[in-house]
């Protein structure tokens, strides 16, 4: 019996006494500053996280990049954007990304954050309609009253009216969309958003939203899934993933009136259109958007997609590599974004970045 | 002074000897676990206390999400999670209870252990294979050649009724059953195979025949082991995550219909919780995480409590 009580009494003591040394660590903020030995010749690791959608091209980058400076690796982690800028935020990533730009709350919570366009992609509204190709044209009002569940047929007038010549099924329409956060999600409905003021106050935009009908897809391919298992249903996928597993998608009618395929050009040419309204790297960048953009030859859902960098680096040697890459990745490294069917940066925003990369300084001193 | 020494060692060796070692090594991990699920509790809770603050107990029964808004509850994925889970249940424990009596009772010598086996290889398949396969095979299967009959013969019940494009609460059930029966059988043959050979000597004596043996000797014995492996089960259909987000199509309504896509306290943390970044939905996630945890808690301690009694009023076997 007395034995018993001086195991218990030990054990106590030893988890009182692991729980004393855990608790300095746990006071301290998790700033765990990859320091790495700069001077020495070891490969020095620039670590990201953040969104999926520009992981492939970010990890073609990479290795690219290692082949012309071979003791640089960047490591990237595509753990989603959110946790991109928490990571970020934390200082425990090097640079973070980001599908959509930072709201205003997170631009004031993360002082001196520079937001670096990098890529574009863009968003098609993909159907399984069988005997129906690619090519049904769509307006955002109808596409907004089809994912709010008020068109229920394909044979409804409204996309009767669009889409003359075509012969549609008097079925049910099958709502298929992202059930995980995602910048795809925020993409979509920030363009539905821009055309339906229903949608604006019913729905509104997000990486998730409270979708009044359909079916919830993990991913771009559980939203390819439900749409190739389901015929008549509609959904909605990144370009790429559309092109890539041939999937039909819609036409989509733009701002001057025309309806436009989902291309990489059309969508360059919509982020081209917004250059103007562009703000400076250093400013909150939660308003801009590149849907629904002016011009005749315009795809209207797109969105940029965004590096998170510190515009005060803490280290001197490393700001500098960081800079670099960044630098190399808006100039040479848009040249890997076609074949990856990413949208390659229109001249215009690449000075941009070139002046937002420069602001990059430790102690005042810029690092490139 | 030998004599001290010697005294010493004597009673110092009921003190320090291996046993002693071997007792507080051991304790020491039972009570780790004690405390790692105590440190859970806390951080679960400590971390939900914005959302708790903002929706209170409403949030239990609100049934709207909406993240754009910022408004949230949680009772359409209780809801999912409980009604996905004891689907599960219903149409696993058959299934295991058969598997179990026949390789415990009936299969032959050479059949049983490959047979065993083969079951609980089924458990060591990766849920997100499960997944994948739930939605491409299983769920096309079910909407084509489930759901229709279901649907012509019993639907008159809600539970049969509407549309059915193939996620849905009814795939959710099926794959989940699929993924418990493993555990649910294998614990439960254990089980069996622990009654007594003189039960079943003694039903047999008494004229009883094959099945009358099993129902009358075998099953009562077993009953309150049975029981503990249909919680087992159950406890993994509720934290199941992977595969059933893959095929319930998450969405967060509640509906009569099985046919009815449907959402559990799992999947909406799995789906949302890397993209959420203001502090009230990462908060109103955690409190989810942290209700799961609870909800998990509480079938467990039913079911202990529902075990003992039925062990006090164990009667059963051939006495």
């Amino acid at each position: 019996m007395n034995r018993l009580k001086i195991v218990i009494i030990l054990i106590l003591a030893g988890v009182f006494l692991a729980g004393c040394v855990e608790q300095p660590s746990s006071v301290q903020p998790t700033a765990t500053p990859t320091v790495q030995p700069t001077k020495a010749p070891a490969t020095i690791t620039l670590n990201g996280a953040g969104a999926t959608f520009p992981y492939p091209l970010i990890s073609k980058w990479s290795s690219e990049y290692n082949k012309i400076k071979p003791n640089i690796q960047i490591n990237y982690q595509s753990v989603g954007s959110g946790a991109g800028i928490k990571q970020i935020t934390a200082r425990t990533v090097d640079f973070g990304a980001s599908d959509a730009p930072l709201t205003e709350q997170e631009y004031s919570s993360v002082s001196g954050i520079l937001q670096i366009p990098e890529s574009i992609g863009a968003v098609v509204v993909a159907y399984n309609l069988p005997g129906i190709q690619k090519g049904v044209k769509l307006s955002g009002d109808v596409i907004a009253d089809i994912f709010q569940g008020k068109i229920t047929k394909w044979n409804d007038p409204k996309i009767l009216s669009l889409n003359p010549g075509i012969q549609f099924p008097a079925k049910d329409i099958i709502v298929a969309h992202r059930s995980d956060g995602s910048g795809t999600t925020f993409v979509i409905t920030d363009y539905l958003s821009a055309v339906s003021p229903d949608w604006k106050s019913n729905v509104g935009k997000g990486k998730s939203v409270n979708w009044p009908v359909g079916l919830g897809g993990k991913g771009n391919e559980g939203v390819a899934g439900l749409l190739s298992q389901n015929p008549y249903t509609i959904g909605y996928v990144e370009l790429a993933y559309a092109k890539l597993q041939n999937i039909s998608y819609a036409y989509i009618k733009n701002k001057a009136g025309k309806f436009i395929e989902p291309t990489l050009e059309t969508t360059a040419n919509a982020a081209a259109g917004a250059v103007p309204t562009l703000p400076a790297g250093d400013a909150s960048w939660s308003s801009v958007s590149i849907v629904d953009a002016p011009g005749d030859n315009s795809y209207p859902i797109g969105s940029f997609t965004y590096f998170l960098v510190y515009k005060d680096q803490t280290d001197q040697a490393k700001g500098k590599l960081l800079a670099e890459f960044l630098w190399w990745a808006v100039h040479d490294g848009q040249k890997y974004s076609s074949e990856l069917l990413y949208v390659p940066l229109p001249n215009d925003v690449i000075s941009l970045n070139e002046k937002t990369i420069k602001l990059m300084n430790y102690n005042g001193q810029p690092v490139i | 002074m030998d004599r001290a020494i010697l005294s010493f060692f004597r009673s110092s060796r009921s003190k320090f000897s291996g046993d002693f070692i071997f007792e507080a090594v051991v304790g020491f991990f039972a009570l780790s676990i004690l405390v790692l699920a105590v440190l859970l509790f806390r951080e679960l809770f400590i971390e939900s206390g914005i959302s708790r603050d903002t929706f209170g107990p409403g949030f239990l029964t609100a049934s709207t999400w909406n993240p754009v808004s910022e408004v949230f509850g949680a009772l359409p994925f209780i809801f999912g999670t409980l009604v996905s889970s004891f689907l599960a249940l219903i149409i696993a424990v058959p299934f295991s209870l058969g598997i179990a009596i026949f390789l415990s009772e009936l299969a032959p010598e050479k059949l049983r252990t490959p047979l065993s086996f083969i079951i609980e290889l089924l458990a060591a398949v990766p849920s997100v294979i499960i997944g994948l396969w739930g939605i491409f095979i299983l769920a096309p299967f079910i909407r084509d050649y489930l759901a229709p009959p279901l649907s012509t013969y019993l639907g008159f019940l809600p539970l049969f009724q509407g549309p059915m494009y193939g996620p849905s609460m009814l795939t959710a059930g099926v794959i989940l059953a699929i993924m418990i029966v493993p555990i649910t059988s294998s614990v439960s043959r254990e089980v069996i195979m622990t009654v007594p050979t003189h039960q079943r000597e003694a039903a047999l004596a008494l004229g009883a025949t094959g099945w009358e043996t099993t129902r009358i000797a075998v099953l009562p014995y077993a009953r309150s082991g049975i029981f503990g492996a249909v919680i087992l089960g159950f406890g993994r259909a509720i934290g199941e995550t992977m595969a059933v987000t893959m095929v319930i199509g998450n969405s967060p309504r509640i509906s009569e219909s099985l046919f009815s896509p449907s959402y559990t306290m799992a999947s909406v943390i799995a789906n949302e919780f890397v993209e959420a970044t203001s502090k009230l939905y990462i908060s109103s996630l955690i409190e989810i995480g942290f209700l799961l945890l609870v909800i998990s808690f509480m079938v467990n301690i039913a079911a202990r409590i529902l075990v003992w009694k039925l062990l006090k009023v164990e009667g059963g076997g051939v006495t």
